[in-house]
């Protein structure tokens, strides 16, 4: 029923992959020096922007984001304007959990930002493109009955493994092994990093294997 | 309710606990009484016994001086050489000195196996060959805080007849011998990773100090082959480096000796192909020693008669008499006799002790030392005590016979006396210095089936409950039987017993006598699905964490990340079932499993509003609990907190105003908040002793504890002519306090009712909106049925002259009497509440005054974590979700665990025994204590603080839904009944049974999360026992969660029988209250 979807959605993330990987290995090209531990923040603001960039455009092509009911300029200026709001706030909350779970407050900010924004250009942008500027229709989606199309479904999943990445990418920090990547943030956005992967492959398999159970209620 | 059964349950439970707690240490830990006597010269000879020759103090020693090259880790594999070997590992043949010189020069020099005692740890060797004993873990003494050495010991006896000690390397030496060397250039040694700093910082100076000649012993400490091994492991081209260093090393040093020294090389210990050590196969216990001197001293070359292991206990007692000092006196070493002149050289020798000699010196500096240290300590069986004894004396009167008949001593003294001072030996190792596995694996088993008992109990406690034996009874039987038997066949085949042993038994028969009864009702119960929620999960990490030492060392800010994590699961998972907010419209319009019941959005948002805010205050409590935090010292950049330190340290006067007043604001809260609620619940109505405790005890106590504090941060010198007061105040206040909270304490105990009942005739008119009554109490009816209606009744009452904020009574149109009781709803939760209340502000005095602070966000923490609670319950029960009876899940109960341990952090504890907070002892008793038990109380009750107050608070998880809830909830048994909703905790009087079930669901699943944190614990530390870190990480951790699941279930057990006691009362109230009403 849905192949059509599936496999629309499983390029979309092949691009966006594709995307990350071009994000990793270009500047390596351009940029003298560069490595993902060492110089780990150009990596983590090139692969957002490369996120962030081509999902925006994917989605806007696909026309997944939901359509507007005006079509004045006004108002899709003032859309244009509280997403970017949201996007801010999104990385302001993020920043503010990640320092209660126990970042430094004060030392390390710009690398707790950083992982901050890098969270919000993988998870809460989504919820941009997919949703639109409503938070509402945000804490919706992540009910059980809340998905109300496929799009939704893989929201989820990609959201919730891209967190969990970023959640199981703090463990190594405490131990003493003193390796590049124990370095705050680089084990947390590796983790997010590698979290999302895992989502944008999984989504569509998960989704192909459960076409069968999935039923949604029409809006 | 089935209280004693309850009780009688848990009690069991945490008995098994202990035992396998108590089997496991006793088979880990090494407990060994330390002797505080020093030796000097005088008391090696018997007085009236003067012979110039053998009193060695005064005679010319065999050597004046003697350097002492430690290379930490020198196996005896790497220390020996062989020159056949064409292609050598890069641990093989790269020491060829040794080699060189034992063959050149057979008369100087010696290479033996140097068999160390475990645990081969560097700091508990360096204890061994300093003082001649068997160290062990646990070395009683009177200092537990400081590692320094107060046994007699080698470097001590060098100081006393005045030697100068020089010592380079490993800063260990430094807090083992603070300010005991003549000189010291200690190097940290913490960093394992760093292989070179300790080394190249003595090669600097042992030159310079060698030819310098300020000294007399020269201690030299290497670490770089035992960091290399860590590193790399012995199989690694940085150990040939390595070693060939130390190659050089002791070339240049021979070369540089003078005719009046001794050189010693050795190893403290060896280590595993991976390059650790701490455990006791050969490969760690078999380091090298090399002895060197360059004037002869060996008699020969090594003939077959010399030792094939020298243990390192023997070089205590051989340097000792080799110097001309004494003996250190908890030594049990044996002299190493190719040292010393047999007895027919010694006649024209160059002085110093023959063979026989130094042996009965030796051998009676043991028997003194042993007979101080059975006098003290009982762990020595007593038969081998005794053997020992007639050994002794049997050759101390052959000795001094031949010694006055002037004729030569008969060869086989010499071998009794060796066999005599190697059978002491072996009798204390066998004693002090071996794990037993046997035990560990038993304590191991008991704890791993103690657990799971735990988690079968509080996943079945319903049904174990009705059915009320439990396999209880025959459980405590068949175990009392075992342990009985197995102690009459000990008595029988070995003739003592070993108590352990008896309990173990005990422990494993009764735990299998349990499973055996409830195996028929578990089968098909045990799913693994139901064990891998989120909550559990958790705690499995958490276990897993005790794991690792760098996880332990961080362990407060783990602790804190697991229960945020948990935290923030609470609101999602509600949301991902659909709870957290009303259901839309659209939604409702097509749903079809919808609940039959109308949810009202408002209550609803309510909830989750209240729910959000509590977990923002709990999440803030938990991140500002983060600075209140101490140091271990394995964290080099860590600042303790500045709450930690007493007001009295504080210099600057306007940060100690700051913090007195913040205190004082904080105990204020305290106060405040307890009665607030109190009030806002009815409690304070009554006139019950509660009530005076709730009224005028607690600011009693907080006005005790403010001046208190005022008093302690008074600078010394300001007020001199009151100097008499403050001392009378510094005694008195704190023994006020404690004697307020005794009494407070018992008064709860004695009568916990916090209701007050009115039966008053009626005077107003506002019957009207009062709903006709329900019952006529006529004699037609059972109490039973009476007591049915009565209580939403009398509850419902007392609410709505509550919300009309009037107090009168008011009655029935027929001018019946009214009944009213205040704080009925809340009978059960008061007295523990204020219970907790007392004793937060009782353990708040043991602490320094900062900490005040930290326990107000500990009662903050409590109430969200509760209101939490409360709240996703509602939620649950607002979309008719909730499934019956009384059950707590596990998600709050393990946070409720995970903020006791976060809490013994953010009072300034940490699991090492240097940061045991002492003072706590001397609240009270400036001038010290005459016993120990009061101050060990003392100290207990500080350092596990936290895990009190969270452990008697346990219960509150169980009523605060109840307490929090709303109209309309929880409907279903009496549908729009709206008499009866709102009687809070009296539902638990209505379902006696369930009320039972859920408190012992609840005891059981804290005990079981404790339970199973402990065992991790034991498993670190069986599992890593020759761990680098083991005496330092896991095994101070291992004491502390025990002790602390000691005393949390000690004090859960206390509010368990709490709530039992207000049970109780209630009954009797309601038995009083019955006719009264029906009259
Ligand atoms: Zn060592
Ligand atoms: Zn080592």
């Amino acid at each position: 029923m849905w192949d059509h979807e599936i496999r629309a959605m499983a390029s979309t993330h092949a691009i966006i992959a594709s995307s990350v990987f071009m994000a990793t290995v270009l500047p390596a090209v351009f940029v003298p020096g560069f490595s993902v531990y060492g110089t780990h923040l150009v990596w983590l603001y090139s692969v957002s922007g490369a996120v962030t960039a081509v999902s925006v455009a994917v989605f806007w092509l696909l026309g997944i984001t939901p359509p507007t009911k005006k079509h004045t300029l006004g108002y899709k200026l003032s859309r244009l304007f509280r997403s970017c709001l949201y996007f801010f706030l999104s990385c302001l909350f993020f920043h503010s959990v990640v320092v209660l779970y126990g970042a430094p407050l004060i030392e390390s900010a710009l690398e707790t930002f950083s992982l901050a924004v890098l969270l919000t250009s993988l998870t809460t942008l989504r919820c941009l493109c997919v949703l639109g500027p409503s938070v509402q229709a945000w804490i919706r989606v992540f009910s059980r009955h809340g998905a109300m199309s496929v799009w939704d479904t893989c929201l989820q999943i990609t959201v919730a493994c891209t967190v969990v990445g970023a959640w199981l990418g703090a463990f190594p920090i405490p131990l003493d092994w003193d390796r590049p990547w124990q370095v705050w943030p680089v084990s947390c956005s590796l983790g997010a990093m590698i979290g999302f992967l895992t989502g944008l492959v999984g989504a569509p398999a998960w989704i192909h294997y459960h076409r069968k159970q999935l039923t949604y209620k029409s809006k | 309710m089935k209280g004693l059964l309850l009780l009688s349950l848990l009690l069991w439970v945490c008995l098994v606990y202990f035992v396998g707690i108590y089997v496991f240490v006793s088979g880990f830990l090494l407990v060994r009484l330390e002797v505080n006597r020093t030796s000097t010269c005088e008391d090696v000879l018997q007085p009236g016994h003067e012979d110039p020759q053998v009193n060695f103090c005064s005679s010319k020693p065999r050597f004046r001086k003697v350097i002492i090259l430690i290379i930490d880790a020198l196996k005896i594999d790497f220390a020996r050489f062989d020159p056949d070997n064409q292609s050598p590992r890069p641990y093989e043949n790269k020491l060829p000195v040794l080699e060189k010189m034992v063959s050149s020069k057979p008369t100087h020099s010696r290479l033996y196996p140097f068999r160390a005692d475990p645990p081969t740890t560097t700091m508990q060797r360096i204890k061994g060959f300093t003082t001649g004993s068997l160290p062990t873990f646990v070395d009683v003494g009177n200092n537990f805080a400081s590692s320094a050495i107060l046994e007699d010991n080698l470097i001590h006896q060098f100081g006393q007849t005045g030697k100068r000690v020089v010592f380079m390397g490993d800063d260990t030496w430094e807090s083992l011998f603070p300010k005991k060397f003549h000189r010291s250039l200690p190097f940290p040694s913490f960093n394992v990773k760093d292989l070179h700093t300790v080394d190249n910082g003595i090669l600097q100076h042992i030159y310079p100090t060698m030819v310098g000649g300020d000294w007399d012993v020269l201690v030299a400490h290497f670490l770089g082959v035992d960091h290399c091994g860590h590193r790399f492991g012995p199989d690694h081209p940085a150990m040939a480096d390595k070693l060939t260093q130390m190659d050089g090393v002791i070339r240049s040093v021979i070369e540089r000796l003078q005719n009046d020294t001794l050189l010693v090389v050795m190893g403290d210990h060896g280590m595993t192909d991976s390059g650790d050590h701490g455990g006791e196969s050969q490969k760690e216990t078999d380091a090298a020693i090399f002895l060197y001197s360059p004037f002869p001293i060996f008699a020969g070359p090594p003939s077959q008669d010399e030792p094939d292991v020298v243990p390192q206990t023997d070089l205590v007692p051989t340097l000792a008499l080799l110097l001309g000092i004494p003996i250190p006196y908890s030594s049990v070493g044996q002299v190493l006799l190719p040292l010393f002149p047999s007895h027919q050289q010694t006649e024209g020798a160059v002085g110093g002790l023959s063979q026989l000699e130094a042996l009965w010196i030796n051998a009676k500096q043991v028997n003194r030392f042993l007979e101080t240290y059975s006098s003290l300590a009982k762990d020595i069986p007593l038969e081998s005590l005794s053997q020992l004894k007639a050994e002794f004396s049997h050759i101390s009167s052959e000795y001094l016979s031949s010694l006055r008949g002037g004729r030569s001593p008969s060869p086989q003294l010499l071998s009794f006396l060796q066999a005599y001072l190697a059978s002491v030996r072996d009798t204390c190792r066998a004693t002090w210095a071996r794990f037993n596995p046997f035990k560990m694996v038993a304590g191991f088993t008991i704890l791993a089936l103690a657990c799971l008992m735990c988690l079968i109990l509080s996943e079945m406690s319903l049904l174990l409950i009705r059915e009320s034996s439990a396999g209880l009874k025959t459980s405590v039987k068949v175990a009392a039987c075992v342990s009985v038997s197995v102690a009459v066949v000990q008595l029988y085949t070995h003739g003592y017993m070993e108590v352990v042993w008896c309990f173990a038994a005990g422990a494993v028969s009764s735990e299998i006598v349990f499973f055996w009864k409830v195996s028929p009702k578990v089968v098909g119960w045990l799913k693994l699905r139901q064990l891998l929620v989120p909550p559990l999960v958790v705690l499995m990490l958490r276990c897993a964490s005790l794991l690792s030492d760098s996880y332990v060392i961080a362990e407060g800010r783990v602790v804190t990340f697991l229960a945020l994590s948990l935290a923030l699961y609470i609101p999602v998972h509600l949301n991902w079932k659909g709870l957290l907010l009303p259901p839309s419209h659209d939604s409702l319009k097509c749903a079809g499993p919808l609940p039959s019941m109308v949810v009202s959005p408002s209550a609803v948002r309510k909830e989750s509003s209240t729910l959000l805010g509590c977990l923002g205050l709990l999440v803030g409590s938990f991140y500002l609990s983060l600075s209140f935090h101490g140091c271990r010292e394995e964290l080099g950049s860590c600042q303790p907190s500045l709450f930690l330190s007493p007001l009295s340290r504080l210099q600057d006067s306007r940060l100690k105003n700051l913090h007195y007043v913040l205190a004082v604001a904080a105990l204020c809260l305290w106060t405040f908040l307890l009665r607030r609620w109190l009030c806002h619940y009815g409690n304070l109505n009554a006139s019950g002793v509660t009530v005076f405790t709730a009224r005028w005890i607690l600011p009693l106590l907080s006005v005790c504890l403010g001046l208190h504090w005022a008093v302690g941060a008074t600078p010394e010198d300001s007020f001199r002519n009151l100097t008499e007061l403050i001392r009378l105040a510094q005694l008195a206040l704190p023994r006020t306090a404690f004697c307020l909270l005794g009494l407070g304490m018992l008064l709860i105990l004695c009568d916990p009712l916090t209701v007050f009942l009115k039966t008053r005739a009626s005077a107003s008119g506002r019957s009207s909106s009062l709903p006709p009554p329900r019952y006529r109490a006529s004699t037609g009816i059972s109490p039973q049925a009476e007591l049915h209606h009565l209580i939403p009744q009398i509850y419902q009452r007392m609410r709505r002259s509550l919300d009309d904020g009037d107090v009168s009574g008011s009655s029935e149109a027929d001018h019946r009497p009214a009944v009213e009781a205040y704080g009925l709803g809340t009978v059960y939760s008061a007295p523990v509440l204020l219970f907790s209340g007392l004793l937060g502000m009782g353990l708040l005095l043991l602490h320094p005054e900062g900490m005040a602070l930290s326990f107000l966000l500990l009662l903050l923490q409590m109430a969200s974590l509760l209101h939490i609670h409360a709240s996703s319950t509602t939620l649950y029960s607002l979309h008719g979700a909730h499934v019956g009876g009384f059950n707590v899940p596990w998600t709050p109960v393990v946070l409720w665990s995970l903020a006791s341990t976060e809490f013994f952090h953010a009072t300034g504890h940490l699991p090492t025994f240097p940061s045991i907070q002492w003072s706590a002892a001397f609240v009270g008793f400036p001038d010290g204590h005459t016993g120990t038990l009061l101050p060990a109380t003392l100290v207990t009750l500080n350092t596990f603080a936290s895990h009190i107050l969270f452990a008697a608070g346990c219960p509150l998880l169980l009523f605060w839904p109840l307490v929090c809830e709303v109209r309309g909830s929880r409907g279903g048994r009496a549908c729009g009944d709206e008499a009866e909703d709102a009687v809070m905790e009296m539902r638990l009087r209505e379902h006696p049974l369930h009320f039972s079930a859920a408190l012992l669901q609840l005891s059981t699943r804290y005990l079981f999360i404790n339970g199973a944190q402990v065992f991790a614990s034991v498993c670190a530390a069986a599992i890593l026992r020759r761990h680098l870190m083991v005496w330092k990480v896991f095994a101070p951790k291992l004491m502390f969660e025990a002790s602390g699941f000691l005393v949390s279930s000690f004090f859960l057990l206390f509010g368990v029988m709490l709530v039992l006691r207000v049970d109780v009362a209630v009954s009797r109230w309601f038995k009083r209250l019955i006719p009264e009403a029906s009259r």
